[in-house]
């Protein structure tokens, strides 16, 4: 009997690929034999470009890796570094930080919804998700001045403060969050086909999932506890009250729902920090060596026209050592390990992105399974490729 | 800082001593410095042993000293337990000539990709790894763009 097996290329272009990613997929008529992930398009070159940036540089390219999450990200990193040099960040800054990342956990789950719904065939969600998305780059671009890339976190604490208006601006984006997920669900959870699309494809089971360090929300579909925020909290994660969403479907219905649930756990934060943002205080870290001086008092002294200058033109040095910081990102673990020879410049910046890691295991997942379900089931991974070709 | 983060590391020393050269407690983090000989049965008995139960490999990064420095590269292992909610870096020293590692695919499936990317940035083999091909470069590219030697817009 003849062999019936065809090979095909899935992507770059396909857009269910969501950018750059090629699938090799052996196949038995419409069954996947055997499917071979080829990533590394991009040549973005990021770990090697943070060696020749000085530290505080560092944050405009961890932003630009995940550009959906960019917020966090730079926190990530931020952490990391703040860690190596001992520097503790004031509340207020801490409490932004929440804030801006977990808006932004909202926005990259939004942009999921909109395009997972859209690879499975319903397109309508697709301008709700990306309509509501455009109030949250909105927020962005007030606090910090950009919508996509905002850098606005620094090591030390952010930027500067947000200015006055920008409590009623996330206030009235929150009043009217709960009403637009009310309509996402009614619109994609209770729709039939959506299920039958979803249920008991791509399944990875908890053991699997470990093995293949699976994490976010990918890992929590798999009935796995296990949320960085809860397990090592950072930026004052403990002192939130939130729930974490855990399904034990271990397929792609039940990563659908810990999304959809996270949207209101995110929410819950977001309104938990703008009540804490209404305490005034200082956003940036009193450590002489991070922080440019004052305007008015670089006018006056030559001494902090100095320091100025050589904060400006050299950076700072961070103290030989290395760390490793995680976070939880709206994919999952993001890790720094960074390393530091004493220098003005990073000596090392390993990044350890989630989108890499789950997308190791999408050949697991989609084994055994039908071609069609492929595009399911990498929406439920909610890949960026920005993420997996460092 | 979360009291319970970071691994107990007396109990591996004196399990391991031929293998563990040093044991680096530092920013509240721990990190043993193994041999290479002996790093399957460390890593193995590091998933395994109960009150360990390391059975998650978050990531391994690799860092290049420098084309002079002897040992010229650094492998580090960042493992999680997702029971016991705490953390451990294994860190392995390897000189260029003999830049070779055993794979922890039979421990960690999740070691696939990223000693593949070590092997790619670095040219760091990885003995008995299923599929050892570049990952982010092409098939056909010379050089490791990770090590340090790399200029930073290529050769």
């Amino acid at each position: 009997m003849a062999d019936t097996r065809m090979t095909v290329s899935m992507g770059p272009q396909h857009p269910s690929t969501h950018g750059v990613l090629r699938l090799e997929l052996v196949l038995d008529g419409e069954t996947v034999v055997k499917a071979i992930p080829d990533i590394g398009y991009l040549h973005t070159g990021m770990e090697k470009t943070m060696e020749k940036e000085k530290w505080q540089q560092v944050v405009t390219i961890t932003c630009r890796m995940d550009y959906l999450n960019s917020m966090g990200n730079d926190l990530g990193y931020c952490l990391a570094v703040e860690k190596l040099m001992g520097v503790e960040v004031p509340e207020r800054a801490k409490v932004l930080r929440v804030l801006l990342t977990e808006l932004n956990r909202l926005a990259s789950h939004l942009v999921w919804f909109g395009t997972h719904a859209m690879d499975i065939g319903a397109m309508t969600g697709f301008f709700y998700a990306f309509t509501e998305r455009e109030r949250i780059l909105d927020i962005f671009e007030n606090a910090s001045g950009a919508r996509l890339h905002q850098s606005y976190f620094i090591i030390g604490g952010t930027r500067w403060d947000v200015p006055d208006n920008f409590i009623p601006q996330v206030k009235e984006f929150l009043d009217g969050f709960p009403k637009f997920l009310d309509e996402c669900k009614r619109l994609v959870t209770g729709n039939k086909i959506f299920q039958r699309r979803t249920k008991g494809v791509g399944v990875i089971s908890k053991e699997d999932a470990i093995d293949w360090a699976l994490s976010g929300p990918t890992i929590r579909g798999s009935g796995v506890n296990w949320d960085i925020r809860k397990s090592e909290p950072y930026s004052g994660y403990d002192t939130y009250d939130f729930d974490v969403p855990v399904y034990d479907g271990c397929d792609v219905w039940s990563r659908y729902l810990v999304r959809m649930d996270e949207f209101h756990e995110s929410w819950k934060i977001c309104c938990q920090a703008l009540e804490r943002l209404k305490t005034p205080g200082s956003v940036k870290s009193d450590h002489p060596k991070l922080q440019l001086p004052e305007r008015d008092l670089m006018k006056q002294h030559i001494d902090v026209m100095i320091h100025h200058f050589l904060l400006a033109s050299e950076g700072f040095t961070v103290p030989v050592g290395e760390v490793y910081q995680s976070i939880e990102s709206a994919r999952g673990e993001i890790a720094y390990y960074v390393v530091s020879d004493g220098g003005e410049r990073p000596y090392r910046v390993r990044v350890r992105t989630p989108s890499y890691v789950n997308l190791s295991a999408l050949p697991a997942m989609v084994e055994g399974s039908l071609i069609a379900d492929v595009v399911a089931v990498i929406g439920s991974i909610d890949i960026v490729l920005g993420d997996v070709d460092r | 800082m979360h009291p319970s983060r970071y691994a107990d590391a007396s109990l591996i020393r004196t399990k391991f001593a031929d293998t563990i050269e040093e044991i680096i407690e530092a920013i509240g983090e721990v990190t043993l410095v193994a041999k290479r000989e002996g790093l399957v049965e460390l890593m193995t008995f590091l998933r395994d042993e109960p009150s360990l139960k390391f059975n998650y490999l978050s990531d391994i990064g690799g860092v290049d000293l420098g084309e002079f420095a002897s040992p010229r590269f650094a492998v580090a292992y960042q493992l999680y337990s997702l029971e016991h909610n705490h953390r451990l870096r294994v860190k392995v020293f390897l000189e260029e000539k003999d830049a070779n590692l055993p794979t922890m695919w039979n421990i960690w499936k999740a070691s696939n990709w990223l000693e593949r990317e070590i092997y790619d940035m670095f040219g760091v083999n990885f003995e008995g790894h299923p599929d050892q091909r570049r990952i982010l470069m092409p098939a056909d590219y010379e050089g490791y763009p990770l090590r340090k030697d790399f200029p930073i817009k290529g050769y």
